[in-house]
């Protein structure tokens, strides 16, 4: 069709997604384009909608627990902690001490997989794809390691209420501590790769910034938020399982832009070494899984809300039980969508390029925004 | 005037240093695995799909055909039918359907027998969605022919009444 003379367009559209190779997963982003300039934008969720809380209503406690690993399968454990938090606290289970232990070492594997997996993916959106090779053999090592534990190397199914299904031996631990002086002793690699890169550094410094104001208005979780200067971690500031025992520290940002969120995950990774290191040292003796644990659970009647902190932010979990074996309903509180919600106003008035850099730096996971 | 040209010579540096890097590791040996002529050995804690234990004492199952894990499992994919052979429950059918499977291993913990483990095959491919049905008493008869053992006779109900089928679903 031909435009009249006269009359001029000023803005079209793209769509980007839903399958489209910088989107990470199924997400659609309309946006309204302005010459190169983005003006306005819109998220279109819910490819990957598989209907995970209304599962729950369905299934007993237990059968509940495969689905968790696939709400985000590169967290897999942190989410299946914090299911079996909540429900642990609603049923009033006491987990003992070894298998809190073995969670908190578990998970924070887990975590450094995550990290990892976003440091190489997001570098690849960037279209640098030499430092995504090495992220996987060092995230080959820590899925090597938990496979000889929990047994599959992405969605794990490993916690259970009262404790984890199987018990770590000595050559976990020295897995671990190899692991431990391996990672720390690529850290160099890293910044002499990425960090100091000065392509990388024009692409991330000073865009995409986050105020904490902001951040607040959204919800905003994780490194995203601590990128912005705000030292909100759940380990922390409303401590689960036996974190309160180690010492570490909950790195921050100052500018709140892509560099610190970058910056503030690599640290992270970093504590998160930590803590697994005091955790091996401090490893008390015991059973694995609490005494008593009925095969029918049966909560009674009351809700109860449980969080934890994932590789994205705060993951909760909050049940309503009515004395049944199945859950009356269960709703998952996920990081990505909170932090997806703040696409829209970031990207405003930014080129496409840098509107894939900003979008990599969430790292979303869309399964979990639909879930 | 010499920040610009500072700025110029640490961005170039910058990339010699990442180039360094990548050099360095080139002449390091591979740590990838040549997968068909390389096969990792699977850890023992791997979680394949179900099978049936062979008692090392009688060389057969433990089965007892109660249905616990046809009960407990979250995708219904577990059939197992039962016949009573001297007020004893003996399967004659333990079938799985293994492309429904999400392997979180709540069958093998609820058996009171103790009958299921994990296997280690991951080889797992088909051309078609029969090829993921997976018969576990086959592949325990399977497992007696590598001890030279006959394939287990197929229990025969005392009458017809006492066929009893555990498909009961959650």
């Amino acid at each position: 069709m031909m435009l009249e003379p006269g009359i001029e367009e000023k803005t079209f559209y793209l769509n980007l997604g839903p399958q489209h190779p910088s989107t990470h997963g199924v997400l659609r982003i309309l946006l309204e384009m302005d010459g190169e300039f983005i003006a306005n934008s819109e998220p279109v969720i819910g490819y990957g909608h598989r209907a995970h809380e209304k599962m729950a209503e369905l299934r007993t406690y237990q059968q509940y627990l495969p689905n968790l690993g696939r709400v985000d399968y590169l967290h897999a454990l942190a989410y299946n902690h914090g299911y079996c938090l909540a429900v642990e606290r609603l049923a009033g289970i006491e987990v003992p001490e070894r298998a809190e232990f073995i969670r908190v070492i578990t998970s924070e594997l887990n975590r450094i997989a995550s990290h990892l997996l976003w440091f190489g993916a997001y570098l690849l959106d960037l279209g640098a794809f030499t430092p995504f090779l090495y992220c996987f053999d060092d995230r080959e090592n820590v899925v090597d390691i938990l496979d000889r534990v929990t047994g599959s190397r992405l969605t794990y199914c490993y916690f259970r209420f009262g404790g984890v299904r199987d018990d770590i031996d000595d050559e976990f631990i020295a897995g671990c501590r190899a692991f431990i002086t391996r990672l720390r002793s690529r850290w160099q690699d890293y910044d002499d790769l990425v960090t100091k890169n000065v392509i990388f550094i024009n692409r991330t410094r000073d865009v995409g910034i986050i105020t904490p104001e902001q951040a607040l208005k959204y919800g905003v979780t994780g490194p995203c938020l601590r990128g912005s200067g705000i030292p909100y971690d759940i380990r922390r500031s409303e401590p689960y399982s036996v974190y309160p025992l180690f010492d570490f520290e909950i790195p921050i940002g100052e500018r709140g832009d892509i560099m610190d969120r970058y910056v503030v995950r690599l640290c992270e990774m970093e504590q998160s070494l930590r803590i697994i290191e005091q955790a091996l040292d401090k490893l008390p003796n015991g059973p694995i899984m609490a005494e008593k644990v009925p095969k029918r659970l049966k909560p009674a009647e009351g809700e109860v809300y449980a969080a934890v902190e994932s590789g994205r932010g705060e993951f909760g979990t909050y049940i309503v039980s009515k004395g049944d074996t199945k859950p009356y309903r269960i709703k998952l509180r996920v990081p990505s969508f909170s932090n997806l919600s703040i696409i829209s106003e970031l990207i405003k008035d930014t080129l496409v390029a840098d509107m894939v850099a900003i979008l990599g730096s969430f790292d979303l996971v869309i399964p979990e925004v639909d879930r | 005037m010499v920040a610009y040209f500072r700025e110029m010579f640490v961005g170039l540096w910058s990339l010699v240093a990442g180039m360094a890097v990548t050099i360095r590791y080139f002449v390091r040996p591979i740590v990838t695995v040549q997968y068909p002529r390389q096969k990792l050995t699977m850890t023992p804690k791997y979680r394949g799909h179900i099978e049936l234990i062979m008692d090392p004492e009688t060389n057969t199952h433990r089965c007892t055909a109660c249905g616990m894990c046809v009960r407990t499992c979250p995708s219904s994919l577990i059939t197992v039918e039962g016949v009573k052979v001297k007020k004893k429950k003996l399967p004659v059918k333990h079938v799985i359907d293994y492309s429904y499977c999400s392997l979180c291993g709540l069958c093998v913990e609820v058996c009171p027998t103790n009958a299921l483990k994990f296997s280690n095959e991951y080889r797992l491919a088909g051309y078609q969605r029969q090829d993921m049905v997976i018969d576990l008493m086959a592949r325990l008869d399977a497992e007696r022919a590598t001890v030279g053992l006959p394939p287990l006779p197929i229990p025969t109900p005392e009458s017809e009444e006492e066929t009893t089928s555990a498909e009961e679903k959650a």
